[in-house]
């Protein structure tokens, strides 16, 4: 048995008990349920056309406009029937429009005349979604990578918890069980990000918003190869951090590290989204690259050579923490009074396999 | 294939502490050899070396005249002292997992599985999960986990250590089974009287540093002086003064002595049918203890 075929077993069984973890099922069901409202319910809530009550005579350009029109005799009853909430705005002599609390904008629209628009850059997106985006983005990596980092480092612990590291490090190279739990975690973040992702086309098209769809698709595309290579990148060192220690109860102790490296690029792209010269900054860091990149395509704001420079960097980067990860897991599996610190592992590692 | 495990001027430091000193023994096809030694002795870390968990400063392992492999220490059964499983996993799954780990393929891990759960009398409780057994039965599963591919070398830290007498009656019979197929057994214990009871051949250490190693009997021979019974019909108390006699236990007609190394027990027996009748007159093997004791000293 070679180490690809260690690893493989090694993370079937990482993935064997996770999907009979009740926790993550619910969680996975609940981000399912967030994903599909969030894209099903908002245009059904904007409901449909606006109701206006108005008089005979007026009523014409209303029904063009596509209104819901209620003829009422004249502008008291209009007014009336505002008020007892049978429609959402009237339009009476002058012309005036009534309504209770909100201006009634498709009434007002289809009273006036607005003169033509010409987009000059027909891409460029709309603010809210501009917004949204990003968020999205930063939340599904912060998300992933902390649900699925500490999974890893919880197993690690647990491991070196029961003491089964022992029997296991006998049977296999260290290096498969540290990558066989690497792959599984990226295995199970991939499977539920794509699951929420194909609800949320689903709902996009059942809530009929497939242009934004169309828009976000080289996004995703890059957001794929960046988000499993971010993905790499802190596993490592989650890995690394869940070794230390030799009870669950330590691995918040150990990993402020690791948070720290997941949340700041985190709050720096929430942030600064709209900064051009930091985001081209967070672009290429490491850490801040899976989310920061993919927008800056997403926004048009990065020329096509970008994605693969900052690509590479994190390849890089991601391989020298995975040789790191890899010698500071090796140097403290097996040291199991206490917790031990980082320097100890880094220097004594055992030439273990 | 039967085969000798050799362990060869192995050394071995933790910082400046020196845990192993050119420690040297081997473990002999079909025979099953203890190990013993004071806590600190050096096992755990010999042991851990065997297994390839830790590696020597000097010194190696061989198996049939080869350096030890991977390959090979997979097919190795190992029990380590700190004993453990995944609490969240069934008993099936997760012997059968280490099955696998160990080279089995799917099938015959799932084979080899039932076949032990059965034998250590988990049969019933195989698809609970491990942390719902008692401690008896974790042990149990933890020795299925250490058979379930069928080891051809058997490593034992403190096998017996926390069993109760039943488990304890399972591991005897199982490792006995091993051995008898040719696999060398190597098993360390504090507890000398389970070791005198199973071993055929003897490993003691003290400070890190082999202090003696063969069959049981030689080692018996070698150790201690020699020690006799004497049973009388009347009082014994006149063995004090027999010329040579070192009195080791006295107690009325019957009488424990040691005699110099060298020196002909007869005349003390000749002395005693002067006297009148004797009951019992035999050599006493010692114990392992004394000779624990003897050689750690």
């Amino acid at each position: 048995m070679n180490v690809t075929q260690a690893t493989r077993l090694v993370a079937e069984r990482e993935i064997r008990v996770k999907l009979r973890d009740r926790t993550f099922l619910f969680g996975t069901l609940f981000f399912l349920l967030i994903a599909a409202a969030g894209t099903i319910l908002p245009p059904l809530l904007s409901g449909g056309p606006q109701s206006v009550a108005v008089t005979q005579e007026a009523a014409g350009p209303l029904r063009d406009a596509g209104l819901e029109v209620l003829v009422v005799p004249d502008d008291r009853a209009a007014e009336q029937a505002v008020r007892d909430g049978d429609v959402d705005a009237a339009v009476v002599s002058g012309p005036k429009v009534l309504a209770m609390d909100e201006s009634p904008d498709d009434v007002v629209r289809a009273l006036s005349s607005a003169p033509p628009v010409q987009l000059l850059d027909p891409d460029a997106v709309d603010p809210v979604v501009a917004f949204l985006v990003p968020f999205v983005f930063a939340f599904v990596f912060f998300i992933t990578s902390q649900t699925f980092g500490l999974q890893i480092a919880q197993s690690v612990t647990e491991e070196k918890q029961t003491r089964i590291v022992e029997i296991l490090v006998a049977a296999v190279p260290v290096r498969a069980l540290l990558a066989g739990k690497v792959v599984a975690g990226g295995i199970l973040a991939f499977a539920q990000i794509a699951l929420i992702a194909v609800v949320a086309v689903i709902g996009m098209q059942i809530g009929d918003s497939g242009d934004l769809l169309s828009l976000l698709a080289p996004a995703i595309g890059w957001f794929v190869p960046f988000f499993l290579l971010g993905f790499v990148l802190l596993a490592a060192m989650w890995a690394a951090a869940g070794a230390l220690v030799n009870r669950q109860e330590d691995i918040a102790g150990v990993s402020t590290p690791v948070q720290l490296a997941v949340m700041l690029p985190f709050f720096a792209v929430i942030f600064l989204n709209d900064n051009a010269a930091a985001m081209r900054l967070l672009s290429y860091l490491p850490f801040s690259s899976p989310t920061a990149m993919p927008l800056r395509l997403f926004t048009g704001d990065a020329a096509g050579w970008e994605p693969f420079v900052s690509l590479a960097i994190l390849l890089v980067t991601a391989g020298a923490f995975v040789v790191a990860g890899a010698r500071i897991y090796e140097g403290s599996l097996l040291r199991t009074n206490g917790r031990t610190s980082m320097r100890a592992a880094w220097r004594e590692r055992e030439t273990i396999g | 294939m039967t085969r000798t495990l050799r362990i060869d001027g192995v050394d071995r430091s933790f910082g400046d502490r020196q845990v192993l000193k050119n420690v040297s023994f081997e473990v002999a096809a079909g025979r099953m050899t203890g190990f013993v030694g004071a806590n600190g002795a050096g096992k755990t870390t010999t042991m851990r070396i065997i297994l390839g968990v830790l590696a020597p400063d000097a010194g190696e392992v061989s198996w049939g005249g080869t350096k030890l492999t991977r390959q090979d220490r997979r097919r190795f059964g190992y029990m380590p002292e700190e004993r453990g499983l995944y609490p969240k996993m069934t008993t099936r799954e997760q012997v059968t997992y280490l099955g696998r780990l160990h080279g089995l393929d799917a099938a015959a891990a799932r084979r080899a599985t039932d076949t032990l759960l059965e034998r250590v009398g988990l049969g019933a409780r195989g698809d609970d999960l491990l942390e719902t057994l008692s401690l008896g039965n974790q042990q149990r599963a933890q020795i299925a986990a250490a058979l379930v591919h069928d080891p051809e070398v058997l490593v034992l830290d403190e096998p017996f250590s926390g069993l109760d007498p039943l488990a304890v009656d399972t591991v005897v019979t199982v490792l006995r089974e091993r051995a008898s197929a040719g696999a060398p057994v190597l098993f360390s214990s504090h507890q000398l009287d389970v070791v005198e009871r199973l071993c055929d051949d003897l490993v003691i250490i003290g400070d890190g540093v082999i202090r003696a190693a063969g069959s049981r009997r030689q080692l018996r021979d070698s150790y201690t002086v020699p020690r006799y019974e004497l049973v009388v019909a009347n009082d014994a108390g006149w063995v004090r003064d027999h010329p040579g006699v070192t009195l080791v236990e006295l107690d009325g007609a019957r009488v424990v002595f040691d005699l110099p190394a060298g020196a002909d027990e007869q005349p003390v027996l000749q002395a005693a049918l002067a006297r009148g009748p004797v009951r019992a007159f035999r050599p006493v093997s010692p114990s392992l203890t004394e000779i624990f004791r003897e050689v750690t000293q």
